[in-house]
């Protein structure tokens, strides 16, 4: 076992003896370091959240809000990590607080009612902050958009039941840019701790971070059975409510190998563990379905974690990736000891939770065709409109050529055991012309299409009506 | 001589008066606005680092919604490594109950919900006591069990009293009435979802007294219960809340029990217990919102002004009655709102349920009396085809008029000032025509606007809850430390308190510190609830510091050389008004007046009482003045609703409330918004859905965590929130003429509900009635855009 150290807020520390099953957030409290909070345990509230530097994909480093509830702390073995307390000092006896801009803002404005949930958006707020491209920002298409740039959906997995979050909202409209001596902005402009190989073992298990994909994949020879750990945003959720505890967790998250990002005449390749941040970032609109889809993904804080491996691993019928890729009809590309091989996604949901890649396998890479259907739209259906989990999804990708659809891809999320095509709807769009009439036959068509379920998050009736009335939207919407 | 003045100058000041340059009325931070941003501020579970060999207790639930506990053997639990106890009804020395009336057993005979704590287990870590409670085993014979308000009231299955407010002949008033409309109207509850989670640390000292960190809004009741369950007396257990991350009234009731299991742990293995629940352990274990079940008959006459109501509201209290009686109470109190019935009964009853107990939560039962009453004219305004607000406006109260309850509704006529001014200052009407263009061109999306006003009453329906203390102390250096009763929450009580002792001291805010919330300091609190934590304790404050103040006031006199009455305390100096001579120049400082008397040998430290005047209520004939003053408020709100999926956007609110005097504007500004956006959650968004099926899970909760139970989050803000306080509202019967302001505003939220119903109604016809559900999540809307579409046979 070689030394496990964290930095947290500027001083190193030894993380020896902790198991694979201990959360960044648990660590960090056992640490005496109590500004982050236990709001839910599952990513949904923010009163978690950390600054972790990562690469910004240019050779500095992005400061990084992620929810450190879900990952283990040994997957920040050698990494730095920046709480509420090391943004700014509480007044002492004889010592006036010295505060961030980011805390200066919050606690004049009212930011703080029962302050709970503060440490938490503190960090994400001053992840914003320090975001590189905010002040340059054009106000963000979907207008929610501060006049200094800044990004309210930075926010969206912040949850506050106290202030009804118009002061929070008026703290982070008010930021400045960081000064010329700021810390974190001079930090940020050197290279990130890059990842080191980490292997822990003992009684409660053991967590290993492989060198490089070779290592993985005959690790996971070995050993099919054991967890293949990315953003731990779904894994994370499985160890605090459902108390799963894997003997072995394989990290991936940071292995070079999964994160590459390639335009080809033919495809483009996202990389199996790029955050849909990185991907957001690195795609820049180049993907329009993608650019619909990832800002309705989570929140940022998970979205910092999340990456499509994960989603597609998951093989959650209600994941919101599945619908759009199957729409763009893409491929994975799975790798395993013995070899790589590349499978359709309209081919790759076997049943509930279930899939072709066979134990061992990993997926390396996601593969969308080129060239893109020009009509794309992705619709989620949910109760809340800042990170729900879909009730329904829809995606279409439709090719029109002189008034009429040539081809459909229809993909669904939230209607059967897996995601599906909704092929009869695309057999009632193709070759006829993208009209009212159309739409609306086609549309009867699309709210027969799967079997939904009633359950706590909709009834199956409206499911079924959403389907229906998404092609309606889609007709009403769609500029041609 | 000395005493006669010192009791001169006490008399000089009233209770709603303020002193020149008073320090209540500036807009300060949250006191602890530092600590919060910093991270520094610490909660109850951020004292387990710092209590070392702390042991853990995780809760063994129970897997069904109704069951006898035949047998409960604990032999393999004790065999998993690390535990070190499990704690059963055989450990309870005391008394085997965490209430009040001995209807909610501690640890139970029989299960009375789905994911009712049937034993605790104690564990090194809290890994050890969640394996060692996973090896419990535990016997269980199922029993047939209620879950829905409907199978309640089919077995008509009830629990506490059922009471009755009635006044005239509702009968008659629904004879004479020209247009009468019924209905029902079920409506859900809200969980609290608190950030911070019940928690408390328990420890012994080595004279066995127990003291208990809570996370508790009442810590005397938790002092209480825990005394009782360890069968000690009150005055060998000391309960502190430091701060809470959130209570909204969840831990009003709540963590008495919570807190008793970690005491009891404490108590029986000499070391530090720690019990946090988690998040789904919070949810599922604790009570929340009453959801309520209304069946109405209403009457009008040909003008639209109400003749008679006959009402019965059944609330769903859960498996024991907890706090359900007074909140029923108070929404039976609340039906009315704004609007003058004249002919009006209405009948509660409270039923039994195979429930998590429900219970306090911002409002106490006003928000569903007055949820029913809004309801209401929403439905019947359309068919009496009346435009809603104009129907709510021809309603109001009347200068003179009294509610159903028999009191004076005092200052009636801010109500139509509130609701002129939230009118001109939304530009209601001129709106109203842009959205009726708007609504003209656009098919899909349609918006709708709505005001509704908010009268809610202050003081516990309880008389005797209406008391509060405090203890003042004021160091030889000048420096003053107070206690009171209250408890800190995130609701800025703490922050008005420091106002109020500077103000009535007449010290700079930064000489006034606060100390935590203990109860050997201050005994016989009542919880900080029902809005009157600023009330009840800032009375007290001020008495204790107008004490000192009036003591001082002798030393000051003689070297003022005036009489006492004369001296006056201000910013930290002390000064002769109008002295003559030598006297007029001549300024003290606090401190040196202060160093003075304690030479002199006089006391400076008091403890202060209050109690709320002329308050008296018959629970039975409920009739009565409940109530010291009403708290007003009116909200207009504009939303958009997406046709092709219900879901909604809030596009402006604006907001007129009546605060009183405020005694820190900024914290009431945050009390308004945060009560708005709740409120906003608890009607459209916020679901609590239980497995009512006859399957293996009946009973479970299935919102049990915050991926299914969504809170408002920044997309429920409305784009534009405008909030106003009404001006020259002062409130002689409160401290520095204030006005409470916890509660109030949650139910300004109507406005958001109302203006969907607008919304939904543009899908329609003219004249359509619109059903709306509650919550009205995107699901609901969009059935009763469904039903307005074919209305309109579209
Ligand atoms: C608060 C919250 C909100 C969420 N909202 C959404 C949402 O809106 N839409 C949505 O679709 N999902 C949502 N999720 C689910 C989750 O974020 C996504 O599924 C995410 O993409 C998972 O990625 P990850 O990297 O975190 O996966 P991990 O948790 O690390 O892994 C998940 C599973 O995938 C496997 N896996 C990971 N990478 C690979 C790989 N390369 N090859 C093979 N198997 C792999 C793991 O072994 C594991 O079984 C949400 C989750 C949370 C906590
Ligand atoms: S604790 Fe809620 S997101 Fe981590
Ligand atoms: S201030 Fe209490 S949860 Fe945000």
């Amino acid at each position: 076992m070689g030394s496990i150290e964290i930095t947290v807020d500027g001083d190193p520390r030894a993380a020896g003896a902790i198991g694979p099953h201990t959360s960044l957030l648990d660590w960090l409290r056992e640490q005496g370091r109590t500004s982050a909070k236990e709001g839910c345990a599952e990513g949904e509230c923010g009163a978690c959240a950390v600054l972790v530097a990562r690469p910004d994909g240019a050779g500095a480093t992005r400061w990084t809000a992620v929810n450190a509830c879900l990952p283990p702390a040994l997957a920040f073995d050698g990494q730095e990590i920046v709480t509420a307390e090391g943004l700014g000092t509480a007044p002492t006896p004889g010592a006036a607080a010295e505060l961030h801009p980011v805390q200066r803002e919050m606690a004049e404005r009212g930011g703080s009612q029962c302050g709970y949930c503060t440490p938490g958006f503190v960090c994400a707020m001053a992840a914003e902050y320090y975001r590189p491209d905010r002040a340059a920002e054009e106000r963000a298409a979907h207008g929610e958009c501060g006049p200094n740039g800044f990004d309210l959906h930075a926010l969206s997995g912040n949850l506050c039941r106290c202030t009804g979050y118009r002061p929070i909202r008026d703290a982070a409209y008010a930021l400045g840019a960081p000064a010329a001596d700021d810390a974190l902005a001079h930090r940020s402009m050197q290279a990130p701790p890059p990842p080191r190989p980490t292997s822990v073992r003992d009684e409660r298990g053991t967590f290993l971070r492989p060198a490089d994909l070779a290592e993985l994949t005959a690790l996971l020879g070995e050993t099919p059975e054991a967890l293949l750990l990315a953003g731990a945003t779904d894994a994370g959720v499985e160890r605090n409510l459902r108390h799963t505890r894997p003997p072995l967790v394989l990290a991936i998250d940071r292995l070079e190998e999964l994160r590459g990002l390639h335009v080809t005449e033919t495809a483009i390749e996202i990389g199996a563990a790029l955050t849909l941040s990185e991907i957001e970032h690195t795609l820049a609109g180049r993907v329009p379905m993608l650019d619909a889809l990832i800002p309705q993904f989570a929140s940022r804080l998970i979205r910092n974690a999340a990456t499509l491996g994960g989603n597609l691993g998951t093989g959650s019928p209600i994941g919101d990736s599945p619908p759009a890729l199957l729409a763009l009809e893409a491929t994975l590309l799975l790798v395993s000891a013995t070899g790589e091989r590349e499978v359709p996604l309209a081919e790759y949901f076997t049943g509930y939770r279930q899939s072709v890649r066979a134990p061992g396998e990993v997926i390396k890479a996601v593969r969308i065709p080129l060239p893109l259907a020009p009509l794309t739209a992705f619709h989620k259906i949910a109760k809340r409109r800042f990170d729900d989990i879909s009730s329904v999804a829809v995606a279409f990708a439709l090719t029109l050529e002189g008034g009429r659809v040539t081809t459909a891809r229809i993909g669904l999320g939230g209607v059967a055991a897996t995601p599906i095509r909704a092929l009869a709807t695309e057999r009632a769009l193709e070759g006829r012309e993208w009209n009212e009439e159309t739409a609306r036959s086609a549309a009867a068509v699309l709210r027969g299409e799967g079997t939904p379920l009633d359950d706590h998050r909709a009834s199956a009736r409206y499911r079924s009506a959403m389907l229906e009335q998404s092609l309606l939207r889609l007709h009403t919407e769609a500029v041609i | 001589m000395a005493t006669a003045r010192a009791t001169a100058a006490l008399a000089a000041t009233s209770l709603a008066e303020r002193p020149e340059h008073p320090v209540v009325g500036r807009a300060v931070s949250h006191e602890s606005a530092e600590l919060h941003v910093t991270g520094a501020a610490l909660y109850t579970d951020d004292l387990l680092p710092r209590m070392p060999g702390a042991l853990h207790a995780w809760p063994l639930q129970s897997p069904h919604a109704h069951a006898r506990i035949s047998a409960l053997r604990t032999e393999a639990a004790l065999a998993v490594p690390g535990v070190v106890r499990v704690l059963t009804a055989a450990d309870v020395p005391g008394v085997n109950d965490a209430g009040v009336r001995q209807d909610e057993p501690l640890f139970p005979a029989e299960a009375a919900f789905h994911g009712h704590a049937v034993c605790w287990v104690l564990g090194e870590s809290l890994e050890a006591a969640r394996l060692g409670a996973a090896a419990v085993e535990v016997d269980y014979e199922p029993l047939p069990s209620v879950l829905t308000l409907a199978e309640a009231i089919a077995a008509e299955q009830f629990q506490g009293a059922q009471p009755i407010v009635t006044r005239g002949d509702a009968a008659a008033g629904l004879a004479r009435a020209a247009h009468r409309c019924s209905g029902e109207f079920e409506f859900g509850g809200q969980e609290h979802f608190t950030l911070e989670t019940h928690a408390a640390i328990a420890q012994v000292d080595e004279a066995g007294q127990v003291l208990v960190h809570s996370s508790t809004q009442h810590p005397s009741e938790t002092q209480e219960i825990v005394a009782h369950v360890l069968g000690l007396r009150s005055h060998e257990v000391t309960v502190q809340c430091l701060r809470m991350g959130g209570g909204f009234g969840g831990k009003e009731w709540q963590p008495h029990g919570l807190a008793a299991v970690a005491a009891l742990g404490a108590v029986l293995t000499g070391r530090p217990v720690r019990m946090r629940l988690n998040r789904t352990q919070d949810i599922t274990m604790t009570g929340k919102r009453h959801p309520f079940h209304a069946s109405w008959e209403v009457g009008f006459d040909e003008d639209g002004r109400l003749q008679g109501l006959r009402a019965t509201l059944t609330s769903d209290g859960g498996w024991c009655l907890d706090l359900s009686e007074p909140v029923l109470q108070r929404a039976l109190c609340h039906v009315d709102n704004a609007y003058f019935i004249p002919d009006v009964e209405l009948r509660g009853r409270i039923a039994r349920t195979n429930k998590t107990s429900q219970t306090a939560f911002r409002g106490f039962g006003g928000p569903q009396g007055m949820l029913v009453m809004e309801d209401i004219l929403g439905r019947c305004a359309p068919l009496l085809g009346i435009d809603p607000t104009e129907l709510r406006r021809r309603n109001l109260y009347a200068p003179g008029q009294r509610t159903p309850y028999g009191q004076l509704v005092r200052h009636a006529e801010r109500l139509p000032a509130v609701i002129d001014e939230v009118a001109a200052r939304a530009d209601l009407d001129a709106r109203r025509a842009d959205i009726a263009g708007f609504n003209a061109t656009h098919p899909h999306r349609k918006r709708g606007i709505a005001l509704t006003p908010v009268k809610f009453g202050i003081s516990f329906n309880h008389t005797a809850f209406n008391q509060a203390g405090a203890l003042v102390h004021v160091y030889k250096d000048g420096s003053v430390l107070i206690n009171h009763g209250g408890t800190e929450m995130g609701q800025g009580l703490h922050t008005k308190m420091r106002q109020v002792a500077a103000t009535a001291l007449g010290v700079p805010l930064g000489l006034v510190r606060l100390a935590p919330t203990r109860t050997d300091k201050v005994p016989n609190t009542s919880a900080t609830a029902a809005s009157t934590g600023a009330d009840l304790n800032g009375g007290a404050v001020k008495d204790a510091c107008e004490q000192i103040r009036a003591r001082l006031a002798v030393v000051a006199a003689e070297r003022l050389e005036v009489g006492a009455d004369a001296v006056r305390f201000s910013g930290g100096s002390v000064t002769a008004a109008g002295g003559e001579g030598e006297a007029a120049g001549t300024t003290l400082a606090w401190q040196e007046v202060v160093q003075a008397a304690y030479l002199q040998r006089v006391q400076l430290s008091a403890a202060g009482y209050y109690r709320t005047e002329g308050l008296h209520w018959d629970p039975v004939r409920m009739q009565g003045d409940p109530f010291k003053y009403f708290a007003y408020g009116a909200a207009v709100s504009e939303v958009e609703v997406d046709g092709f999926t219900g879901a909604s956007t809030f596009l402006r609110t604006d907001i007129v409330h009546d605060v009183g005097d405020s005694l820190s504007p900024l914290v009431d500004l945050g009390q308004i918004e945060g009560g708005f956006v709740q409120g906003a959650g608890w009607l459209t968004l916020e679901e609590l859905r239980w497995d009512t099926s006859d399957g293996e899970g009946r009973g479970r909760l299935l919102t049990q965590a915050a991926s299914t139970y969504k809170l408002p989050s920044f997309s429920e803000l409305p784009r534009e929130l405008h909030v106003h306080l009404l001006e020259r509202a002062a409130e002689d019967g409160a401290v520095y003429g204030s006005k409470a302001v916890g509660e109030p505003p949650l139910m300004l939220a109507f406005s958001i509900r109302e203006a969907l119903r607008q919304a939904v109604a543009a899908f329609g016809p003219a004249g359509h009635a619109v059903e709306l559900a509650s919550p009205a999540t995107p699901e609901a809307v969009f059935w009763a855009v469904e039903a307005a579409r074919q209305a309109s046979g579209s």
